[in-house]
């Protein structure tokens, strides 16, 4: 075993680890954890843009942008925290070009901006240019931006170390994490004050998604196992746009530009359900317009994908600001998109939900906001909520960079003030028994096979429509599919860089993220955002405005709801 | 279609050297390398190991040699490469284990050119302006994901410890092109010794390699000139 001491520790080396980190560098001894190299990061894959009210191309205000971001959410949005993102988005998108980010720029040198989903002027009456963008690798040049700046400041990186469990004192304060150092197979305890948990989403327990392999949740999953709540788990985000059958991302920029959807008819049908915004409605809205084209047999061919065409859009704009994805689409379709139609279907994206924090990236642990002393969380892992029941498209970004800097300015304050929490005893004893367990069995469940159909259940039930029938099964394949876990045998008993263990490591926190999507689904009797109920069509502010908190104990799991706080905009009907 | 994956495996635990094993699977030919590397990882030996994980060409985790050449395993189709397709590690550093080197060097190479804008204070309202062609300069090395098949393809790494590489030149063209960027001369006398960009023989082996398309040899020739003739 190996001991480390810090002041803090960073789970994840995204956009929000290393946001927060560049904040504590230099003032503070810090750790950042990460299972990949930094920037391999999924914050790297995020395409389209970041958005921020600049104004620099037309008149824009950050009013306006949380006003989308409080509809786009349909309401759900905690609206303090909305007004933060939107004010401090401005601040934040400057600090990223001072950092050296590569944005587009105008013809006048300033940073440029275009159209994105759900994002208007004048609270709501027509798209407004708000995206900030890098060609169609904003994501990319965020994370290479930041880990250069994370060179710059000497930031302590553990590079390929997998973490595996968190740490809490008997009172419950969080004081550490330990690691699995992948190369060596040696287990690290890694004390520290204060623990920031950013590692990103969950998407890879979906079939179709355009997650990375590595989004498996366990950032998430392990504080649940410790009795932390997670929040609206079930509001999940299917991006209209995802290659066919691969769910490779198509960025909404290539609807942003002018790209538009046609059915199986050669019909541009977003105008028929959202005739002010059209394609570049929300994206839990336009995926569902996609399925009902399909339901309704106007897919293509008769299948279940529709295309996307950006035929009409000049050469040079799609070379200029689409260069990417239009790739994605040669080198995986075979198609070229300046001449040829693009199959798209919806893919799994975004967990809205996550582990529940304030505004500044302190975990809660109940419907009062109770603060778990020394545990932070930011980034998609997190649930701050600024994205209720549907993110806007380049609000991601935003929350990274906003929230990964006020968790790691108020980890800065914590910390000085702080004492050193002691460790539990033994900290590794349940780490090492789960590795024990899995390195130890030789015959056994299948990983893979039990990843599949965990995949497979969860595309098929409870996916882009839901009902009670069809998520009472998924509830039940879910169940039945943790007891195989329980069981599950892998082939590589070695201790270097064993990547057969972490799989069948990460399948484990995998499950319990889909379990908690599944119980919040049924719990939920009303339709709001990405969470869309056949059985119940309506949004039910009387009963459902409202968070779900969700706890795993031994005796099962439990939900509360949290109330959601509402400053400026009244619930309306959403329409576009 | 049935295809034959000869891999070079080589396990730290067990093997004094390298050896192949042959796997023979199923796939589509419209699958990319790492579906088939998951199809025999996941069903026929759990123990193959090799590192991935966006798994569209835009993380740089999956670089290796597929019938020879540097590529990202997802970024390449079955359709392109035959029956028979030998997979083997990254050329000139430390094997770990089967597709899995070492990245220390790559990255100690990397933070040698002081990867990361160098600036006097920046303005205390708006954005540093910066005309679209002056951003364009700089472009093609934005694209840069540190996947390393750049530097392992080049024959001079093979041979040569001390040569930072050119993915290391890249990540420095990006700022010695940038126009807000202070830090050239010292980029410059980084790269201006014999372990720098006077190392390079032109070979091209390097932007044959690139998945990102970036055109390596030229942003290392457009450095050398920069030494030579202060065209920056």
């Amino acid at each position: 075993m190996a001991y480390h001491r810090f002041d803090a520790v960073i789970v994840g080396a995204g956009g929000a680890g290393l946001m927060a980190a560049i904040q504590l560098a230099g003032k503070a001894n810090i750790a950042v954890v990460s299972k990949l190299y930094p920037p391999r990061s999924h914050t790297g894959a995020a395409q389209g843009g970041i958005s921020a009210a600049l104004g620099n191309t037309e008149e824009d205000h950050w009013q306006w942008h949380m006003f989308d971001t409080v509809k786009g959410g349909d309401y759900l949005v905690d609206q303090d925290a909305a007004a933060v993102l939107s004010r401090e988005a401005i601040d934040a998108v400057l600090e990223l070009e001072h950092m050296g980010l590569p944005f587009n720029r105008t013809p006048e040198g300033r940073i440029d901006q275009r159209r994105f989903g759900g994002h208007t002027r004048n609270y709501g009456e027509g798209p407004v240019r708000r995206a900030c963008f890098a060609a169609d690798r904003t994501g990319h040049m965020i994370i290479q931006t930041l880990y250069q700046q994370g060179i710059k400041h000497n930031v302590n990186f553990f590079d390929e170390h997998h973490m595996l469990d968190i740490l809490f004192t008997e009172d419950g304060q969080c004081c550490g994490v330990v690691t699995l150092e992948i190369k060596t197979g040696e287990i690290h305890t890694i004390h520290a004050k204060a623990v920031l948990i950013a590692s990103g989403g969950f998407g890879r327990v979906f079939k179709i998604t355009s997650n990375a392999m590595a989004g498996t949740g366990d950032g998430v999953a392990l504080p649940y196992r410790r009795g932390v709540p997670l929040m609206d788990m079930e509001f999940y985000q299917f991006h209209p746009t995802g290659i066919y059958k691969l769910g490779i991302l198509l960025s909404e920029a290539a609807r942003g530009e002018g790209g538009i959807l046609r059915n199986g008819n050669g019909e541009a049908f977003a105008e028929r359900y959202a005739p002010t915004l059209k394609d570049l409605a929300p994206r839990d809205m336009v995926s569902r317009f996609i399925y009902q084209e399909v339901k309704e047999g106007r897919g293509v061919e008769g299948k279940d994908y529709v295309h996307l065409d950006l035929t009409h859009l000049s050469p040079e704009v799609i070379d200029a600001k689409l260069p990417d994805i239009t790739d994605f689409a040669r080198t995986y379709l075979g198609v070229e998109p300046k001449t040829e139609l693009v199959p798209i279907q919806p893919t799994a994206h975004y967990a809205m939900g996550g582990l529940p924090t304030d505004v500044e990236g302190r975990v809660i642990r109940d419907p009062q906001s109770t603060v778990i002393p020394g545990f932070y969380s930011a980034g998609e892992a997190a649930c701050v909520s600024v994205h209720g029941a549907n993110r806007l498209g380049t609000n991601s970004l935003v929350d990274l960079v906003v929230f990964g800097r006020r968790a790691g300015r108020h980890m800065l304050q914590f910390i000085s003030e702080a004492t050193l929490p002691p460790l539990p005893r033994d900290p590794e004893f349940t780490a090492r028994g789960e590795l024990a367990n899995l390195l130890e069995r030789t015959n056994g469940e299948n990983v893979a096979d039990i990843r599949r159909e965990m995949q497979a259940v969860m595309m098929d039930k409870v996916s882009v429509v839901r009902e009670s029938q069809g998520l009472r099964e998924a509830r039940e394949s879910i169940s039945q599919l943790r007891q195989a876990y329980r069981h599950v045998a892998i082939d590589d008993h070695g201790t270097q860089f064993n990547t057969d263990l972490l799989e069948a490591h990460e399948l484990g926190c995998m499950l319990d993220c889909a379990e908690a999507i599944v119980e919040g689904a049924l719990a939920r009797e009303e339709s709001r955002g990405a969470h869309y109920r056949d059985d119940f069509q309506k949004r039910d502010d009387a009963n459902w405005l409202a968070h779900t908190l969700i706890y795993k104990s031994s005796g099962g799991l439990r939900m509360e709801k949290k109330p959601v706080t509402i400053t400026e905009f009244e619930p309306k009907e959403r329409k576009y | 279609m049935e295809v034959t994956l000869r891999i070079k495996r080589y396990n730290p635990d067990s093997d004094v050297k390298p050896h192949f094993e042959e796997y023979a699977v199923n796939v589509e030919p419209t699958d990319r390398v790492l579906d088939a590397l998951n199809e025999i990882k996941w069903h026929h030996d759990g123990t193959l190991t090799y590192r991935r994980s966006c798994a569209h060409g835009v993380c740089g985790s999956d670089a290796m040699r597929i019938n020879g050449r540097n590529r990202l395993a997802c970024k390449i189709l079955m359709r392109e490469l035959g029956k028979k397709i030998t997979l083997e590690p990254l050329i000139g550093f430390k094997v770990i284990k089967d597709l899995v080197v070492d990245m220390d060097q790559f990255f100690a190479s990397y933070k040698s050119v002081k990867p990361y804008l160098i600036a006097e204070d920046a303005p205390s309202a708006g954005e540093r302006l910066q005309s679209p062609e002056d951003r364009e300069r700089y472009d093609d090395t934005t694209k840069c994901i540190l996947c390393a098949a750049c530097t392992t393809a080049c024959p001079i790494t093979w041979t040569s410890e001390e040569f930072v590489g050119p993915a290391a030149i890249v990540n420095a063209h990006r700022f010695i092109f940038d126009s807000r960027d202070q830090g050239t001369a010292d980029r410059l006398r980084i790269l201006n010794t014999r372990s720098g960009v006077w190392r390079c023989r032109t070979i091209f082996n390097c932007t044959d390699a690139c998945p990102r398309g970036i055109e390596v040899t030229r942003a290392i020739e457009q450095v050398k000139r920069a030494l030579l003739y202060e065209q920056i």
